[in-house]
């Protein structure tokens, strides 16, 4: 078998929003995948609404914990301004994916600053090949709007090389056990979300 | 969340912070003491997980260190967890027990935070090591992190020294591939071993060991040469790197064909296999993070380097795409290309996204309060730090743990007091904010001295039950310890009196009309006082009250109510083009404090359907 080169995920998102568990998620279905992994984030004011970021990559060898700026595979905002903050990250070619949520920094519920009003239009400006989901709307139609992370990495599972039957035994063991049903069928959903071939009527609010 | 998935194989994905936990165990260690802080704390959290290990939050990093200490100076293996600065703290009793030894393996994890991603200052301190001639092992992923764990006792006894385990953010904070082993049971501490010459330093005694010491650091030098974590790779020989810890993952990736000389000890160094290395490449470049460490230790061997710090900046973190540029730069050979294109540009002008204080946080109310009485706050380490951050920008320095009474004591010391018919000025007046695990930790001693010398300073000990900002650690005032039997509580108005304060007072901080009325009142006192703003954390207890909404008919659009600060509030405009506030039913806590601002009486707390107003 030729060698698989490393594969470079940046999630970003903010904190609250379950970046962590996602992150949690991929390492663990990676590894059962039988690829040498390393994973990356900065704990410590995550969980006070800062901006949230996780490196996470795979491949036969990974050498460092750090994707790289301009070398992501792939771009996985949880939430649309954090997206667009962070497409410098991706490779050419990359794909950005993100969530169809508007999440106002302190300084915006401050009246200090103001959340770019046509955000899905500066992202698909400046990164074209971007998919936007509405991963909190699927999570809810599975049951709970908790489950908006799990719903995002079904978004996201098609550009990823793993089996589905990886994700779903990873979920079930990751996620609280009353919930696994919930984030499951989120998963489900963000899957197919994927494969619609465009995403029009999706957009931030 | 659960923090790890059992496998068949005994491989797992651990942080290097859990790592550093497993491989502590697997040394059969007997005592783990720390106190919390960026990037380390983890390491104890995972520690209190494992079975036949004694685990404690001790107040600060010093105590800790003189436990741990203890604790192998009666033979017991024991492991010591702090944050760079942390190590400042404990500097008296590390320096110390590299003089005295140990009768059994004692391990000091250093977790540095280049970057300062969560610190006030950027230290690297294998200084430290080098300073007080201990050994330090530095892994560079969580794999090398619980194999050098385990070693790094047996270097320990082998040596009879402290080892220095030093990590950084990156280390400590990112996860990969662990093989797991087993415990290694040790013999049971069943006396304290007296030796007068080796543990009484007393200057005589300590004369003879510092001639020991110096001895031990050529020592362990010799076995550095042989020492299986100082590793040669040999590749394309026209370039030679020298690096250590994650850097080395960071170089790998930008120069994959080059030579290395990856050392897993990084003091005391071995100048044979550094000079042996030197010799079979045509330049050596020395790569590492922070300080020039490695580099000027290397020079002073007499070995020429071809480019150091002068390449890789002393600032910050690196990562590989850094670390691929700056050899570039310099000419040298090999570098991955999919490091050096250029970047899509960034967007511009979008708000950033700081970390602030959760909606329904106790510390809200106070800085709104603070802010509007004009004084000079002088703050500490902690979430409350964050009412340095509009809309509040209430804090007006903060520098180290403990420091904000005695250095708003100092102020005051040299403040020239008004002239007796002077009107009374508040901006004049300097208060120190702390929060309680941060007046645990030093600032008990700072308030004993404001009595002791006749200071005046008002100090708002804010108590919200935890030590919030690393994730919600017990403390002395918590009534629990780290293995979650309960405990002793810190009695703090009794502690305050105790210490020589007269006027101490209890406020609840979500009253924002009593808190303003109290804290005029201790302004004004010819005296020092002391008010403790007692409120618990609502995130670690996750306090939800009643959410409040903003009737809309109401609501002028003045923004008052955003003085708070809080995420839980949005303005919008509405069809008519009028501004408007709106709450986040799903955000909100129910704390009042954007209602106590409203004027127009547009923020209520609808009664719900049970009838229950709160």
């Amino acid at each position: 078998m030729s060698a698989r080169p490393t594969m470079n995920v940046l999630l970003t998102g903010v904190g609250g929003q379950g970046v962590v568990l996602a992150s949690f998620v991929l390492s663990h279905v990676a590894m059962s995948e039988g690829y040498d992994v390393k994973q990356s984030e900065v704990h410590g004011m995550a969980q006070r609404g800062g901006s949230v970021t996780s490196h996470f990559r795979f491949g036969d060898k990974v050498w460092s914990p750090l994707v790289p700026e301009g070398t992501a595979d792939l771009l996985m905002a949880f939430e649309a301004l954090e997206g667009l903050r962070y497409v410098h990250w991706l490779k050419p070619g990359g794909v950005l994916v993100y969530n169809a949520l508007r999440i106002n920094p302190s300084p915006v519920s401050a009246g200090l600053a103001t959340y770019p009003g046509d955000v899905d239009g500066l992202i698909r400006a400046a990164w074209p090949n971007t998919k936007c989901v509405n991963a909190n709307e699927l999570a809810a139609k599975a049951g709970t709007v908790k489950a908006a992370n799990v719903a995002m990495l079904g978004a996201i599972s098609p550009t990823l090389p793993f089996a589905l039957e990886t994700w779903e035994e990873v979920i079930r063991k990751a996620v609280p056990p009353k919930t696994v049903d919930v984030n499951l069928e989120a998963f489900r959903l963000g899957a197919a979300s994927a494969s619609t071939p465009d995403d029009a009527g999706c957009s931030t609010r | 969340m659960a923090s790890k998935i059992e496998t068949a194989e005994a491989v797992e994905i651990l942080s290097g912070n859990e790592a550093i936990a497993r491989g502590a165990w697997e040394a059969g260690i007997r005592l783990a003491a720390a106190y919390p802080g960026t990037p380390s704390t983890e390491i104890l959290e995972a520690m209190a997980g494992y079975e036949g290990v004694y685990c404690e939050w001790s107040p600060n990093e010093k105590v800790a260190m003189e436990v741990g200490v203890g604790a192998s100076m009666a033979g017991g293996r024991a492991l010591v967890c702090m944050k760079h600065v942390g190590l400042n703290v404990a500097a008296d009793p590390f320096f110390s027990s590299s003089y005295v030894g140990l009768e059994a393996g004692l391990v000091v994890v250093s977790a540095d935070d280049p970057g300062m991603h969560s610190s006030q200052d950027e230290q690297d301190n294998r200084n430290y090591a080098r300073f007080a001639r201990v050994p330090v092992l530095e892994p560079s992923d969580s794999g090398e992190a619980k194999e050098f764990m385990v070693a790094a006792y047996e270097l320990s006894e082998r040596f009879d020294t402290p080892v220095m385990f030093r990590t950084t953010t990156r280390t400590s904070h990112s996860k990969s591939l662990v093989t797991m082993g087993e415990r290694v049971e040790t013999e049971p501490v069943t006396e304290v071993r007296r030796d007068w010459n080796k543990y009484l330093m007393m200057p005589q005694n300590a004369i003879a060991r510092h001639r020991i010491v110096e001895q031990r650091a050529r020592d362990v030098a010799e076995y550095a040469e042989t020492c299986p974590f100082n590793r040669v790779e040999m590749g394309d020989t026209r370039v030679g790197i020298i690096t250590s810890g994650a850097i080395y993952g960071y170089a790998r990736e930008a120069l994959p064909d080059a030579s290395y000389l990856k050392l897993g000890m990084t003091y005391p160094l071995p100048a044979k296999l550094i000079a042996d290395f030197r010799s079979k490449v045509d330049k050596l470049y020395v790569v590492e993070e922070l300080d020039p460490f490695l580099e000027e230790a290397v020079r002073l061997l007499g070995v020429k380097v071809d480019g150091g710090k002068e390449l890789n900046t002393l600032l910050g973190e690196l990562d590989a795409r850094s670390v691929a540029r700056s050899l570039a730069s310099a000419g040298v050979p090999g570098v991955n290309p999919d490091l050096l294109g250029d970047l899509a540009p960034q967007a511009a002008d979008l708000p950033g996204r700081p970390p602030t204080f959760c909606p329904g946080c106790s510390h809200r109310g106070l800085f709104v309060v603070l802010k509007k009485l004009r004084v000079f706050v002088s703050g500490d380490i902690g979430c409350y730090t964050m009412g340095a951050l509009p809309p509040y920008s209430a804090v007006h320095c903060s520098t180290c743990m403990g420091a904000s009474i005695s250095m708003a004591h100092g102020m005051a010391k040299v403040l020239e007091p008004p002239a007796a018919d002077a009107k009374p000025d508040l901006r004049k007046k300097v208060v120190g904010v702390i929060g309680d695990s941060t007046f645990f930790h030093s600032g008990i001693t700072s308030l004993m001295n404001v009595a002791y010398n006749g200071g005046k300073t008002l100090s708002i000990i804010v108590d919200n039950s935890t030590t919030a900002m690393t994730g919600g650690q017990e403390n002395p005032g918590t009534g629990k310890t780290l293995l979650g039997e309960p405990s002793a509580v810190v009695d703090v108005p009794a502690l305050c009196a105790a210490l020589g304060i007269k006027r101490v007072t209890t406020i609840d901080p979500y009253d924002m009309a009593e808190t303003e009325r109290v804290l005029r009142e201790e302004l004004a006192a010819d005296e020092a006082s002391v008010v403790i703003a007692k409120a618990p954390c609502v995130l670690q207890f996750k306090i939800r009250k009643s959410v409040y909404q903003v009737d809309a008919e109401l609501c002028i659009g003045c923004k008052r109510c955003l003085q708070a600060g809080c995420g839980a509030l949005n303005l919008y405009t509405d069809p008519n083009g009028d501004l408007k506030v709106e709450i986040s039913a799903t955000d909100c806590a129910g704390c009042g404090v954007c209602s106590q601002l409203c004027r127009q009486d547009a923020i209520v707390r609808p009664v719900s359907a049970e009838g229950k107003g709160s």
